[in-house]
């Protein structure tokens, strides 16, 4: 059996091997960056160092997402002991400029230079995201060197399973997959669950349109879910774990894949993890393009290789999961939130947001804005200062009409309400819902309408068919909304369409049925003028449509 | 390659293929038995079974879809039920060209929708079919995670961002133009969402 690692020195021999240059080059290589370019950006930069000979004074590192997607290639140039430059929109000729200048001559290419003090970065705090924009993602000792797998050593030699629980309940942590339901409440049930076959899973079945928080940490920092996951199992009971990612994340899949096998190669992941008494084998699933898969019985019912069709709730997963034995889903992000607790206390992760919601939020930020990209911000923001400060606001004289939060399932919120705070009950209390955190701003020119069909026509592909009020009931009220937008709807048809919204949301089988009327609900709730011009009925308002 | 009379005549010794060579003669297959040996014939690997039989032939048929619930002694029914369940699954071989149109939230708001018409109108084809002659798929994806370049392409397999319909059409133009590409590309998740 290989020797386990040695977390202490591995990190100061990268601590070391950093120092060793004066100048160290942060290439984003995440999946928006590379579709801006970035493999041009890297080639460029390696190829200028080399033909200025400066192959002792700096080293390029490809690293996960610095989060202002919208400016890609972003790159950063850390000198050592000093300055940290940021660079944005670098292409291959770029990279070539930035060497000769920035690291040749020491000054900077003002023309890509991109500030770091505006709000975008300014107002963010980063803890799932801490290691995007930093680390290699497919080197485990850039891992370590940010305090990677030291809390699960700290968990392994000094915790009981228990205290663990315990330290989670107390953090507050709630699922960052929307509902947000407590963390250690679930973890309590597996570990009370009797048996000693037990299944943690890691759902990473990211189906929202619009939101790509849990990719990016998958693809960007893999080993800070493998610890999440492996302190779950430990405090749990659990000994095998699944991490589950949807089909059309094949980077984030591989990714993993290879973080799993060196991670076992180092004793993180097998038997007697890290000396201690604790085994746990993990191993990635994936899916194969079924939004629906993302409820938590369906995701079971994938993993054991059958359709994705969700499950009559009680017994819940804790009771009766994979295969019958007890299991507990927590989404990506939330297990990516344990090792920061575990190291650095319940205390100091209570400490940042509010009264019921802990700690921040990763948001995938789209639509009509100025930034685009990933943030993670406190919980209880105001949606103000995520779409004017941090979004830059709306592009070219546009103005504002709605922020929509959780996708398909969730709902528009309009600019009277823009000074709520983000925390789970105040974006239940506007008819949306937190959500797993996209977040799309729409301009005036964006029919609320024709948002709310886009919706619901995601929803009725999306159905598995299992139950009928979500089987037929997306598809009758996707046809209402066809007619209202093609201007051929009368009241009754308006009135219909709220009552069918309600029997779908209060009958569904599952949160996909459930939640599907959401769009519609919000919209016709704060947009319910923009519906109405669009009926047939009353001749004067057709004539003002 | 593929000789559907010899994959018949496979599947009707009706035993699964665990030691002896491939009677179908189709190398394919190999890739397939090399999972299903490496994961010990375990029916919860279904999915991922499917996934590698349609990454070697480029898409899904019957006979590779009795073969596998043979491999596992599965009903043909529950193979059938979980292929045709998840869309990533395809039962029609791709054409040589794949315009994928990235209809997300964001992509959506800046117009996505008006691409697609432009390419079903210019190809006659609506989302999720082939030409006629087997030249140019449509096909649109739930969302490829880089909003920062809404609206979202990938032609081939390459990323174009922030183009609107009339450049879309065009660039397919050029591609269809330039002849067959060297690796056409299978399915959105395996091999176009891999590359954005």
């Amino acid at each position: 059996m290989a020797a386990p690692i040695d977390l202490h020195h591995v990190a100061e021999r990268e601590h070391e091997a950093r120092s060793r240059y004066p100048f160290r080059v942060k290439v984003c290589n995440s999946t928006s960056c590379q579709s801006a370019g970035s493999a041009a950006t890297l080639e460029g930069f390696e190829h200028a160092i080399d033909r200025h000979d400066l192959a002792l004074d700096a080293v390029v590192i490809p690293t996960g997402c610095m989060g202002l997607c919208s400016r890609g290639p972003l790159v950063r140039i850390l000198r050592r002991g000093g300055d940290d430059t940021m660079y944005q929109a670098v292409n291959g000729e770029v990279a070539v400029d930035i060497v000769r200048t920035h690291l040749k001559k020491h000054q900077v290419v003002e023309t890509n230079l991109l500030d770091t003090s505006i709000p975008f970065f300014a107002e963010q705090e980063r803890i799932v995201l801490a290691n995007g924009g930093v680390i290699d993602p497919d080197r485990i000792e850039g891992y370590v060197a940010h305090d990677g797998y030291r809390a699960l050593a700290k968990v392994l030699h000094e915790m009981e399973p228990l205290d663990v629980v315990h330290e989670i309940e107390a953090s507050g942590l709630r699922g960052r997959g929307g509902a947000g339901y407590p963390v250690g409440s679930k973890w309590h049930l597996l570990a009370n669950a009797p048996g000693d076959e037990k299944y943690v899973v890691a759902n990473g079945d990211e189906g929202d349109p619009g939101a790509y928080m849990d990719r990016t940490v998958m693809e960007d920092d893999p080993h800070r879910l493998i610890e999440g996951v492996a302190i779950a199992a430990y405090a749990t009971g659990a000994s095998q774990a699944y991490i589950y990612v949807r089909a059309e994340y094949p980077r984030a899949v591989e990714r993993l894949d290879r973080a799993i096998r060196v991670a076992r190669r180092n004793r993180l992941l097998g038997r007697k993890i890290l000396e201690s008494d604790f085994n746990l084998d993990m191993e990635v699933r994936i899916g194969a393009g079924a939004f629906v898969c993302g409820e938590e019985t369906a995701l079971l019912q994938s993993i054991e290789g059958k359709r994705g069709t969700p499950q009559l709730r009680p017994p819940y997963p804790t009771e009766a999961g994979l295969w019958g034995k007890p299991t507990m889903i927590n989404n990506v992000e939330s297990l990516s939130n344990i090792a920061p607790i575990i190291l650095k206390g319940s205390d100091w992760f209570s400490s940042i947001g509010t009264d019921k919601s802990k700690g921040t939020k990763v948001f995938a930020l789209a639509g009509d804005l100025v930034n685009i990209g990933l943030i993670e911000v406190p919980m209880g923001i105001t949606l103000r200062t995520i779409v004017e400060d941090i979004g830059g606001g709306i592009p070219e004289g546009g103005t504002f009409k709605a922020a929509q939060t959780g996708g398909p399932s969730g709902g528009c919120i309009p600019s009277e309400f823009l000074d709520t705070p983000v925390d789970y009950e105040s974006l239940r209390a506007l008819g949306s819902i937190m959500g797993s955190g996209g977040l799309i701003v729409m301009d005036d020119s964006s029919s609320m309408p024709e948002i709310a069909k886009f919706f619901m026509e995601f929803c009725m592909d999306e159905s598995c068919g299992k139950c009928t009020p979500c089987r037929a009931g997306t598809v009758q009220i996707h046809g209402l909304l066809d007619k209202i937008c093609s201007s051929r709807g009368t009241v009754k048809d308006l009135r219909h369409l709220e009552q069918l919204c309600a029997t779908v949301r209060d009958t569904s089988l599952c949160g996909l049925g459930q939640s599907a009327p959401n769009p519609v609900l919000s919209t016709l709730q704060y947009f319910g003028k923009e519906y109405e011009q669009l009926l047939v009925d009353d001749p004067l308002e057709v004539s003002n449509a | 390659m593929t000789d559907p009379t010899d994959r018949a005549g496979a599947r009707a010794t009706g035993r699964p293929p665990r030691d002896e060579p491939h009677p179908s003669g189709d190398d394919r297959f190999t890739v397939i038995d090399k999972h299903l040996k490496r994961t010990r014939y375990a029916q919860d690997q279904l999915i991922e079974t499917l996934h590698i039989a349609q990454d070697v032939f480029g898409h899904l048929d019957e006979g590779i879809l009795t073969y596998v619930s043979r491999a596992f002694r599965l009903p043909p029914s529950r193979v059938f039920g979980v292929a045709t369940f998840y869309e990533l699954f395809t039962f029609d071989p791709p054409g040589d060209h794949t315009c994928t149109v990235c209809t997300g939230t964001a992509c959506y708001v800046k117009g996505a929708d008006k691409i697609v018409a432009a390419v079903a109108d210019a190809y006659g084809i609506a989302q999720g079919e082939t030409t006629a002659d087997g030249v140019v798929t449509l096909k649109t994806a739930r969302c490829l995670g880089s909003c920062g370049l809404a609206p979202i392409v990938l032609l081939d397999g390459t990323v174009i961002g922030k183009e609107g319909p009339d450049v879309i059409v065009a660039k397919l133009h050029e591609a269809v133009a330039a002849g067959v590409p060297a690796k056409a590309s299978a399915s959105v998740g395996a091999v176009d969402g891999g590359d954005v």
